[in-house]
């Protein structure tokens, strides 16, 4: 239709208001991995799943430490990935020579959604396509942000990205209300539920899923597969099929989300995905 | 005509010695803690010392507040290092760092003498020594600063090793033990204390094993 007609350059604009190049580059996050993150009053988790192309190669690396205290998960393009958490590291490092003390992350996205924006209105350039979930903790708390291509960002109680994620996000859904108060372990298990959901039926073990903290008194680390494995075996989550554990009253789609847990998700074809 | 002289110098010397001990698998960093300018005392608690990594520390006598500068540029190349290399940078590899960030300023330089010890890649103790424009070189033993030259005969005295061309070769770190080393180090500043103005109030010694850092104080002669 008129999108093919439209979508050439990032800086041609199609009739309905919309930048296609910039709603392609969304497109390729979908395409990515799952990648979710989650968080409390007092930490933040990120999770993903790390499939590897074939069984003779190793998997991609989707969590990156940018600091002590901000970690982030990407979906996408990891090549696009690597570059900006080595802009992220960067710039933490630049703050912190400068003044000795952390850079707060509201600060580290809006930098990051600027860069992006940058390259939605340069005809030589392309949007990045990669979403980035940025987990940190600074003086007002812990934080979760999305970034995506578009160059907007919003902060999260939790968020899924990446492929069959909408399963991840409606697991999450149900549970998001008492994230705030949870503790560390339950954190990590919720993402770990959460992470299985995404995996249709697969059996989840740690070496196909990555998992990394960042708290209070606890710089972002990434856990080891040892602790992982624990932790899934702990919870009992390694089945096969959905356990019964899961509230199956909770049972309403996700079309009515709590303020905080689906702004990012493409409403249908009509509206553009920037808007929301 | 008379050549004209400058009337400000962006330098000053803060005074202050630093000494470093190789051993066989250990390191002892010392520094006095009294910093100066001129004939007056600043402060009698400042620390010249700083850990750079793991198995890496850094004693810097000079001008403070391009000692400062200085570790401020290692410790973030250091981040990037360990971002880059999920590890730890070496005492050799941050000895090669630190001469390189010197003569990076060649034409304007760190006005900073500094003594690097540490655990080498085998955990034997090691001991860099620089001057202000990055030359430097592994040794035994070393010090820097206003009390180096009351310093470094006495070190020679105690560890330095027979002629090279000895058969067979003897090694650069000193045969002496941990408690022992530390012993010779406080012997050391308790005597350039005494004859250097700029030399005293406290003695910070810092000793890297394979068991991890250690720091110990010890008061010295306040006049």
């Amino acid at each position: 239709m008129f999108r093919n007609q439209y979508d050439t350059d990032v800086t041609t604009w199609s009739p309905a208001g919309r930048l296609f190049q910039v709603e392609y580059a969304m497109e390729a996050v979908k395409q990515g991995s799952a990648a979710i993150g989650l968080r409390s009053k007092s930490h933040v988790v990120l999770a993903c799943v790390n499939k590897a192309n074939s069984e003779l190669s190793s998997h991609q690396k989707k969590i990156f430490k940018a600091d002590d205290h901000i970690g982030v998960a990407i979906a996408g393009l990891t090549a696009d990935g690597r570059v900006l958490s080595r802009y992220m590291r960067s710039e933490c490092i630049n703050y912190s020579y400068s003044y000795e003390s952390p850079l707060p992350v509201g600060r580290l996205v809006v930098q990051l959604a600027d860069k992006a924006q940058v390259c939605t209105q340069r005809s030589w350039k392309r949007p990045y396509g990669v979403g980035l979930l940025v987990a940190g903790l600074d003086e007002s708390g812990a934080h979760l942000y999305y970034n995506c291509p578009s160059g907007n960002y919003f902060e999260y109680q939790a968020f899924a990205i990446g492929s069959r994620s909408q399963a991840a996000k409606t697991y999450l859904e149900r549970r998001f209300e008492n994230f705030m108060g949870s503790s560390r372990d339950d954190l990590l298990k919720d993402a770990l539920f959460a992470i299985r959901e995404t995996l249709q039926g697969e059996k989840l073990t740690s070496s196909i899923c990555t998992v990394a903290v960042v708290g209070v008194g606890e710089a972002f680390h990434i856990l080891d597969q040892g602790t992982v494995q624990a932790l899934i075996e702990a919870f009992e989550i390694a089945g096969e099929e959905a356990t019964a554990s899961e509230p199956t009253a909770a049972d309403q789609p996700a079309s009515e989300p709590g303020a905080a847990a689906d702004q990012g998700a493409p409403a249908g074809h009509d509206a553009a995905p920037m808007d929301i | 005509m008379t050549k004209q002289q400058a009337n400000w110098s962006p330098y000053d010397n803060n005074g202050g010695t630093c000494v470093a001990i190789a051993g066989a698998d250990y390191c002892v960093i010392a520094a006095d803690t009294r910093m100066s300018t001129g004939y007056s005392i600043l402060t009698r608690d400042y620390s010249k010392i700083c850990k750079l990594a793991d198995k890496c520390v850094m004693a810097s006598s000079g001008f403070q507040a391009d000692v400062k500068a200085l570790q401020k540029v290692l410790s973030a190349r250091h981040l990037i290092y360990q971002h880059q290399h999920n590890k730890q940078m070496s005492c050799p590899a941050m000895g090669q760092l630190l001469s390189n960030t010197l003569y990076y300023k060649r034409f304007f330089p760190y006005y900073s003498f500094n003594v690097l010890g540490g655990l080498d890649n085998e955990g034997k103790g090691c001991v860099y020594t620089y001057d202000a424009v990055g030359s430097y070189e592994r040794v035994g033993y070393s010090s820097q600063g206003s009390g180096a030259t009351l310093i470094t005969p006495f070190l020679d005295n105690q560890l330095k090793s027979p002629s090279p061309l000895l058969l067979p070769a003897k090694d650069a770190v000193t045969p002496l033990s941990e408690t022992e080393a530390i012993d010779l180090v406080k012997t050391c500043f308790a005597s350039a204390t005494e004859r250097d103005i700029y030399t005293g109030d406290k003695l910070e010694i810092v000793v890297l094993n394979a068991d991890g850092i250690c720091r110990e104080y010890m008061e010295l002669r306040k006049d």
